[in-house]
């Protein structure tokens, strides 16, 4: 056999193999997409379902075959659910509750990085190592105290109560702490030099080049505060200081089998559209701090 | 002159939040474990003068508890089911996110959807979707009026409707449900570390596998795991922890009820009992039971770190 004869032969081969490869590859790579919009059509169908169901009327609902698109819109269903859960005195109170703890926490959190990231005392690694320890408690442990101290101090049913005892989050400390420290030391020192106080320079210098990590500290806190159960229905359960999630699971624990079922989507709808449109606008920063976390608020 | 000023003033930056601690972190730390070895502690009984004796009385009555075993069999069997299936799910979405263009970053933000959900909400979503609706359920005056959408989807493939969360539901629906649950609210967090951990990995690797045209299968299990190893042991470690104080998701599927109807408490969890004895102003068992929770989760997160030192690559 001549030597073309063989180097043709190679050449089939070659073709052939590469031939193989591509329809591999093109099958491989749907199978990858088919796996995908199978596992998004599984994530997606929770809210699908609450969306459409929100809409139906009650006897569309019970429809013995179910329709996967309302024959007739009930947007009157939104009403009810917003008047019979009372949601807009459990929007204000968390909203109220939110904003405020956000603010303080945030304040303490930036005053109390600073002293670990920049200024020197005795015992500084053994404190941040302390606070760090106490991560690995589970908040459980703390709640049982907490709530005979708060108990004592007569904060029972008030706003205080879902607020303080969460200020300081070691979490947040170190989070930030890590921004803090990737700011170069020489400016510090140069603002030193300039006479600059320390307390200007946190606030005209670090702060503004930590934004991210704090606007990612204000979206955890934030989404915390909409999310939280345990704590506020253990010490704050009465009408006025409710807050939205304990409130809706109250509205709709019902013992008799005839809940109507489009009214309690709607109202779990209106709960999740203000997380819906926070993460619509600032995926980025949630994602950002969700990583570093693990931790849901 | 300057160190001691400074000494003074990093102290006045400290003070808010050590005040905090001490009253909400610290002191809890020390309380907790003080009633906890009062044998019979009752924040009330306390108030009316009573004394306790000292002793590990509280341990003892927690674990011959039959509530509190059955409380910990959920909450190990939920952890043993759930923190495998969601990573090895949150493993193959997040690679097979990775190794596609277009639509990735849409498909990136459907999953991560679940997140940024209220676990009570999206529970009563689950709920109505595995609910029989009806009245009187299970009794002799039963009348179904539709069984609930994942009975009809099970029912058009020919299947038979299963009694999942209502009257006189078994205790493999119930858990069934709450696997389903939290494993759908467990894979966004899981996929996001995980393809962070993917786009850290040098393309050489696959290029290598590439040359020697390696399987995909082979590649996943011999290049992608090792390489993404000290993730995979974060979020195990991680899904354990949050396993383990696993609570508002059954409250969402349940109720306070914490079971089904016929059968309440029966879902309940390790979380569910400490807050069950502090509402029954029990706060020496609380406490024990806090501790426990606290052991556990300390010993399983030891097990794995020393799992993963021994397997993770790097």
């Amino acid at each position: 056999m001549s030597q073309k004869s063989i180097d043709i032969m190679h050449a089939r081969d070659l073709r052939k193999t590469t031939l193989k490869q591509n329809i591999f590859k093109v099958l491989g790579l749907g199978g990858v997409y088919l796996f995908l919009f199978i596992m998004a059509l599984i994530v997606l169908f929770p809210f699908y379902w609450m969306l459409i169901s929100s809409v139906k009327s009650l006897t569309e609902y019970r429809a013995q075959v179910p329709t996967l698109w309302p024959r007739i819109i009930m947007l009157g269903n939104y009403v009810e659910a917003f008047t019979a859960a009372n949601l807009g005195r459990l929007f204000l109170n968390t909203l109220y509750v939110g904003l405020v703890s956000t603010l303080l926490s945030l304040f303490i959190t930036i005053i109390t990085t600073f002293a670990f990231a920049r200024l020197e005392f005795k015992g500084k690694n053994l404190l941040f190592g302390a606070l760090l320890a106490t991560m690995m408690i589970p908040g459980e442990l703390f709640t049982i105290t907490n709530y005979i101290t708060v108990s004592d101090f007569g904060w029972i049913n008030t706003y205080t109560v879902l607020i303080v005892p969460f200020l300081v989050s070691v979490f947040y400390i170190y989070l930030l702490r890590q921004n803090f420290m990737q700011i170069p030391s020489e400016l510090y020192l140069a603002a030193k030099v300039d006479g600059t106080s320390d307390w200007k320079y946190l606030w005209k210098v670090m702060v503004p080049l930590a934004l991210p990590t704090l606007i990612s500290i204000t979206i955890l806190k934030m989404m915390g505060s909409w999310n939280s159960y345990i704590w506020p229905r253990l010490v704050a359960n009465d009408e006025a200081h409710r807050l939205v999630t304990n409130g809706l699971r109250n509205a709709f624990t019902d013992t008799s089998g005839d809940v109507n079922y489009p009214v309690q989507m709607a109202a779990v709808a209106l709960v999740s559209a203000p997380l819906f449109l926070v993460f619509v606008f600032l995926r980025k920063y949630i994602m950002a701090g969700v990583s570093r976390s693990g931790i849901k608020g | 002159m300057v160190e001691s000023k400074q000494q003074w003033k990093a102290w006045i930056y400290l003070a808010p939040a050590i005040v905090l601690l001490l009253i909400f972190t610290v002191w809890p730390i020390i309380n907790t474990v003080r009633m906890a070895l009062l044998e019979n502690y009752s924040g009330l009984k306390a108030a009316g003068g009573a004394t306790f004796n000292f002793g590990i009385g509280n341990f003892e009555k927690v674990i011959t508890y039959r509530r509190f075993v059955q409380c910990m069999k959920n909450t190990v069997l939920l952890c043993v089911f759930t923190v495998p299936i969601s990573t090895l799910l949150a493993l193959l979405i997040a690679v097979a996110l990775h190794s596609i263009k277009p639509l990735q970053k849409a498909l990136q933000t459907i999953f991560f959807l679940p997140y940024v959900t209220n676990s009570i909400a999206i529970g009563m979503v689950f709920a109505a979707m595995f609910n029989i609706v009806g009245s009187f359920f299970g009794t002799e005056n039963e009348l179904i009026v539709t069984a609930g959408i994942i009975n009809n989807v099970i029912e058009f493939f020919g299947g038979k409707a299963v009694n999942w969360i209502n009257y006189g539901s078994t205790y493999t629906a119930n858990m069934f449900v709450m696997i389903v649950y939290i494993v759908w609210n467990a894979l966004p967090f899981k996929i996001l570390i995980l393809l962070g951990g993917l786009t850290g990995i040098n393309k050489q690797y696959y290029e290598a596998a590439k040359v020697d045209s390696t399987p995909r299968a082979r590649v996943l299990w011999r290049i992608t795991v090792p390489l993404l190893s000290p993730m995979l042991a974060y979020v195990i470690i991680t899904g354990f922890i949050g396993g383990f104080k696993e609570y508002t998701s059954i409250v969402g599927i349940f109720g306070e009820r914490m079971g089904p109807a016929s059968d309440s408490g029966r879902m309940n969890t390790m979380v569910g009992f400490i807050y069950d004895s502090l509402s029954n102003n029990n706060q020496g068992r609380a406490s024990a039971a806090a501790l426990i929770l606290f052991g556990i989760i300390l010993i399983v997160t030891l097990i794995n770190l020393q799992v993963s030192k021994k397997r993770v690559h790097y």
